[in-house]
Formats: structure tokens, sequence, C-alpha cells
């Protein structure tokens, strides 16, 4: 008997609390797999937001820190300045990344620290219930924009791969989705090349994750996706924003 | 040579993204709830299938244990 | 016999944590405790350690949090505004139990208050600062060689307890210069920190430090069992120095600079033939209140004098262990002012009156 496929060592057998169809589950298994079949599992800290992912820790495989609303790149330099050979990733959402925790992401990356993150846009505030993020699309509603987001007051949905990649210190962003299995392998090859590059010593590198909330849009799964491709998508293009990182080591 | 699928029955949350994306449409929803209250995800016709490993690859919850014979 | 050395508040304070094996700062720059990060940026790496400047406060605490989650010696410095930034973090490394030192070099408030020396942060720093229910153990060196004998300790107990440990000094002692000894101190047993995110490395599971406990049951046996802590803090850690107390009227608290004024108005009482005792809280938290109950109790103490740089903050603590048992009086000075001995001599006849 072969297995043609099984659940990834780089997860533990922990059931998952994400909404059906959330895209967590799945971008959650690509960093399991990439970890594992880099060999950093061992060695490896993942830095935890605060959001729906905030049990992130008691999923991977990894030794993890859960790091207050938006620090984590901040948690994460203090980990990756003193284990300079290890992999250190932060995991976070868009609340922590681009609202909260924008100075700290935008400074690690100016700074050029050593770690990898793993950006998951899903345009909403999710474990608080559908607030508007700083990445809502115009005109998506929100439960703190019931009639959709008004740029007039709540300013345009901020492109923070296209932003960070301003930055020398960043090496390599790019921008992927989950919706099917073409979307899903360029996924995980974004994210083993961020890993690789980033055990280069190359630089900061991102990963963006366009990310299917199905619960907080008010959609099911399949037509999150849909939603996800034709509106997402088309804001926030999808592939590589950077690449300044050659070949890794 | 037989494929066979294993599925963790009571992980499923029948968020149907498996269902849509195999190949051969031998994917569907259980009419009977599992523990936690979702109609999980069985296979109709497990000589049909392939062993593409679409469906366990996008499972968000690595509900689906794929080998061959 | 050891070399008599002249050393600057901050750098003594910078450079007993390396010697202490503190491999790791992050700091952002504010007055008046800058000579800190400046002599770390030179020395740590130097030291094999790591320098960072952190793009503000907030990052600094967390990058403290991180470092010390991965297992390592790891230190901040600020001053007042800068520490109400770090307190989300130090609720954090409390809440995770992370061992970490934080050094505030207190200057004026609330606000931007002023640049010059103040004790206004004694509340913020001895009943927690943060958010939740939560101690830090808080060291008020008033010497630069007790500074210097104190940093080690610091580090120590906060592995010993897993728990953030602030060393709280007013500007004058970050500033001021005086002769020091570098003393070879006797570090204790420490637990192996086998919690730490620091890669699993063969470890069967994988480490998870965290704050969060979602089961309010898992979430109130987490506080009972950092209570636990500060029980065997307070039982173990408590730090006071007496001086002349043995036949005093009127005793006098105070900590950090104006201790070190209250000493000498002190002695220039007892020339005079007054009979003043001094009682210097060096742990802040936990603070030598039984100690202080004790004295209240002797007959010949009819009073007590707190002398402070704030409007009267430890002031609570001396009332709540006198318990009304005796009259306790305040003399302060705020926003950067220092009192002069003369001041204090002043408040403490005024006091010895009130009470004779």
């Amino acid at each position: 008997m072969t297995v043609i496929y099984e659940k990834t060592r780089g997860l533990q057998n922990t059931p998952l609390h994400y909404c059906p169809g959330c895209g967590h589950g799945i971008v959650h298994k690509l960093i399991g797999e990439s970890l594992d079949e880099l060999g950093l599992l061992d060695t490896a800290v993942g830095i935890c937001p605060v959001g729906c992912a905030v049990f992130a820790g008691s999923y991977f495989s990894c030794d993890c820190i859960e790091a207050a609303h938006g620090r984590a790149p901040a948690v994460a330099t203090g980990v990756k300045r003193t284990h300079p050979d290890q992999c250190v990733f932060t995991y976070q959402g868009d609340g922590d990344l681009a609202s909260i925790g924008t100075a700290e992401i935008v400074h690690a990356a100016m700074r050029g620290e050593k770690f990898t993150t793993i950006f998951i846009n899903n345009a909403i505030y999710g474990m608080t219930g559908g607030q508007m993020a700083p990445t809502t699309l115009v005109g998506q509603k929100a439960t703190t924009a019931p009639d959709g987001r008004d740029p007039a007051t709540a300013g345009w949905p901020i492109r923070m791969a296209e932003m960070l990649s301003t930055l020398e210190g960043l090496v390599y962003a790019h921008r992927v989705c989950v919706v099917d299995i073409p979307h899903l392998n360029e996924a995980k090859k974004a994210i083993k090349r961020a890993f690789q590059l980033q055990m280069a010593g190359a630089g900061f590198t991102f990963v963006e994750v366009l990310s299917p909330c199905p619960t907080n849009w008010g959609m099911e799964p399949l037509e999150a996706n849909r939603w996800l491709m034709e509106h997402m998508a088309a804001y926030y293009p999808l592939g590589v924003i950077k690449d300044m990182g050659g070949e890794p080591g | 040579m037989a494929i066979h699928l294993f599925f963790d029955r009571d992980l499923c949350k029948g968020c149907q993204l498996c269902v849509s994306l195999c190949p051969r449409h031998i994917l569907a929803l259980d009419s009977a709830p599992n523990a936690k209250g979702y109609r999980p995800v069985c296979c109709t016709d497990e000589s049909a299938c392939v062993g593409c490993a679409s469906c366990a690859r996008i499972c968000p919850d690595s509900v689906i244990t794929i080998t061959k014979d | 016999m050891r070399k008599r050395e002249i050393w600057k508040g901050s750098e003594v304070i910078a450079e007993a944590a390396i010697r202490a094996g503190c491999r790791c700062f992050f700091g952002y720059p504010i007055t008046p405790q800058n000579e800190i990060p400046e002599y770390m940026s030179l020395k740590m790496p130097q030291a094999g350690g790591v320098f960072v400047q952190a793009e503000s406060e907030l990052a600094a605490i967390n990058m403290v949090y991180g470092a010390a989650a991965s297992g390592m010696r790891a230190m901040t410095s600020s001053s007042s505004p800068g520490i109400s930034l770090k307190q989300e973090g130090i609720s954090y490394l409390v809440g995770a139990q992370l061992p970490a030192v934080i050094v505030n070099v207190m200057r004026g408030g609330p606000g931007l208050g002023s640049i010059q020396p103040s004790q206004g942060d004694y509340y913020q720093a001895t009943r927690g600062g943060g958010n939740g229910d939560y101690r830090t153990l808080t060291l008020a060196p008033a010497t630069l060689q007790e500074a210097a004998d104190l940093m080690g300790e610091a580090f120590d107990i906060a592995d010993t307890y897993r728990n953030p440990v602030m060393v709280l000094v007013d500007g004058l002692i970050g500033q001021m210069m005086e002769p020091i000894v570098w003393e070879d101190r006797p570090g204790r047993t420490l637990p192996t920190k086998v919690w730490a995110a620091q890669g699993r490395r063969g470890r069967d599971h994988n480490n998870f430090v965290t704050s969060l406990y979602m089961d309010p049951a898992d979430c109130e046996q987490h506080n009972l069992a950092l209570a636990e802590k500060y029980a065997a803090m307070e039982a173990n850690e408590c730090r006071w120095e007496e001086l002349m107390t043995d036949d005093a009227r009127l005793i006098l608290v105070s900590f950090g600079t104006p201790a070190r004024v209250a000493e000498t108005a002190m002695r220039n009482l007892r020339q005079e033939g007054l009979k003043v005792g001094l009682l210097r809280p060096i742990t802040l938290w936990p603070f030598p209140g039984r100690r202080l109950g004790e004295l209240a109790g002797e007959d010949h103490v009819k009073g007590f004098l707190d002398v402070e740089m704030n409007l009267g903050q430890m002031l609570d603590d001396v009332k709540l262990a006198v318990n009304g048992s005796k009259p306790v009086q305040f003399y302060g000075r705020c926003g950067g002012a220092i009192p002069h001995v003369a001041e204090v001599q002043e408040a403490a006849r005024r006091a010895l009156e009130e009470v004779e």
C-alpha cells in the first residue's frame, strides 16, 4: 500500500476551529508541508497573531509564540536576531498586519529582518465578527461599514505587498490564493521559496494569501471563492510582486 | 491497482471545496450528519477515483487520506 | 582590593546587564536614559549579543517578548512615557510567564511632563501597569553601586519566577556619576527553560508560549498559579535597608534618590539630638510592609514621614502597613523637582512636633 496523500506531519492532530471553507486551514497545511519538506520543522519558530489564527500554535507542529495584536513582526525580530540559523515566520491576518501592526511590519521589512511573514488577507475582521478591515474592498459591507466601505470616510484598501515591496529590506513578495489546485500549487511554491530565501539569509520575505472568509462575507464557501477571484484578485493582483532573491543557497 | 479514500468523518465541515474540485464527480455530502452536526463528504464510487488528490489537498481540515494498493 | 571606578548611572545599568549574561537589548531613544541604548549599541555586539533600535517602545518590548520566549536573557530600558507604551508588552510577559528585565529611568509626568528626575511611576510599577491582575517585582536602587549589584539579581529573579522584573530609578540615578566597584556576584541556581520556544530540537511536542486561556476556568487557574508566584516573591524577595530605627521616634520612609536626601537629613537631625531613623525599601513590590508594621508597633516609634519625588504614591503602601496605628506624614516634590536636605529636615521637625 502506498500513501498518495495524508495529513502533513507539519500539523498536529488537533481539529481546527475554523469555519467551513475558511482559507486558514489550507494555508496552515501548506506551511506545515513546506516546513516538513524543507526539513525545518524541528528548528522552526512560528509567531501567531491575534485574530482567527490566535490558536495556530496549537496546530503547527513547530514551536510557536503567541504575540500581542499586530506585534508579531517585533516578536519575530526578537527570536530571529537571537536564533539567526533557525526558520522564523509570522502568520498574520489583515487587521493584525495592515492595521494595528502596520508599524511593526513596515519596520521589520525596512530592517530586512530575515524571517518570513505569511499574510492572510480576507478583507475583513474575522474573529471579532466581520468589522471593516484596512483591506476591505470599496463597497464591501462589514459590520462597521453597513452600507459598504466608503472611501470618503474610510479611505481605500491597502495593497500591503506592493507597499512593503518599495523597501530595500524586502527581497521577496508574492501574492497568491488557494481557491483551486493550480493556485494552491503556486501558493505552496511561494511559501517554500520564502522559507528558502530566509534560510539563505537573503532578507525579509512576504507571502500574501487572498483567503476566503465565507462566514463574515455571508456566502457559501464555493461562492466565496468565486467572489474572491472576481473582486479581490481584481484589486489585489496575484503573482510575484518583487523577487530579488536569485537562487537560494 | 485500487485507490482507497479514507474520510475522517467527524473532522469534515461540509464546505464542499473537495466536491467542487473532483474531476470524476464522485464526492458528495452524506445525508447523515457527523458528530459536529455537519453533513460530511463521502465517496459515491471509489472505483472511479484516479487518485489525483485534489480533494485531499484542498481540504482545510485534512479530512481525506488516499492510498493505493 | 578591587578597583574603584567612576561610572555614569545609565552605563552602570547597561554594563551590569551584560555582566549578568544579558545578550540582547531592544530599545527606543527617550531622555533621560539614552546612554543605556547607546552603551548597548557599542558593547552588546562586542559581547556577542544583539542590539536592535526598535521603531517604538511597543516594538522594543515585543522584541524582548520574542527573545525571552525563545529562552534568552532579554532587556529593554526606557523612561516614563515610553514605559507607558511598554505596559501592553509587560502584561503579556507576565501572562505568558516570561522572564525579562525592564529599566525605567523615571522623568516628570503626566504626559510629556519634564525630562528631570521623578518618581511618578511608582503606582504604575507596583500595581501592574498594564491590563489584568498581576505584579512585577520592582527593584529601586539608590546608588550606582546598588544598581550594579541589583541588575544581576533582577535577571536571576526574573528567571527564578518566570516573571518580568522592573528596575525603577529616577533620572538622577540614571544621569549621575559616582564611584563603584564591580563585584563578582554569586548567581542563583536557575530552572532550565524547558518551556522556551526555540525550535523543538528533537522534543516530542511543540512548545507554545501564550497568555491566552479561552476557558474562564483555565484562565482563573492560570491567575491562581501566577498568584502563587507573587506570594513566593513576597515571602522570599522583599528587601529593604534600615538606618537608626532601633530608637527612632520618627522613621523616614523613602526610596531612590530622595532616600539619600532623607539619610543626610536624618544624620543632620541626629546631630541635633532628634531621634530620626530611615527605612528604605529596595523592593517596591514586594513592599516591606510587614517590617514597617512591626516598627509601627514599637513604643519608641511615634510616627512616620514618607518622602518621595511625587505627590505621595508609596505613601499608600506606608499607610496600609502602619494601618492607622501611628501618624504618617508626607513630604514630596514632583514634576522633576528634587527635595532639598533642608526641606526634608524641616518636614521631619514638623512631623516630630506633631507626634510628640
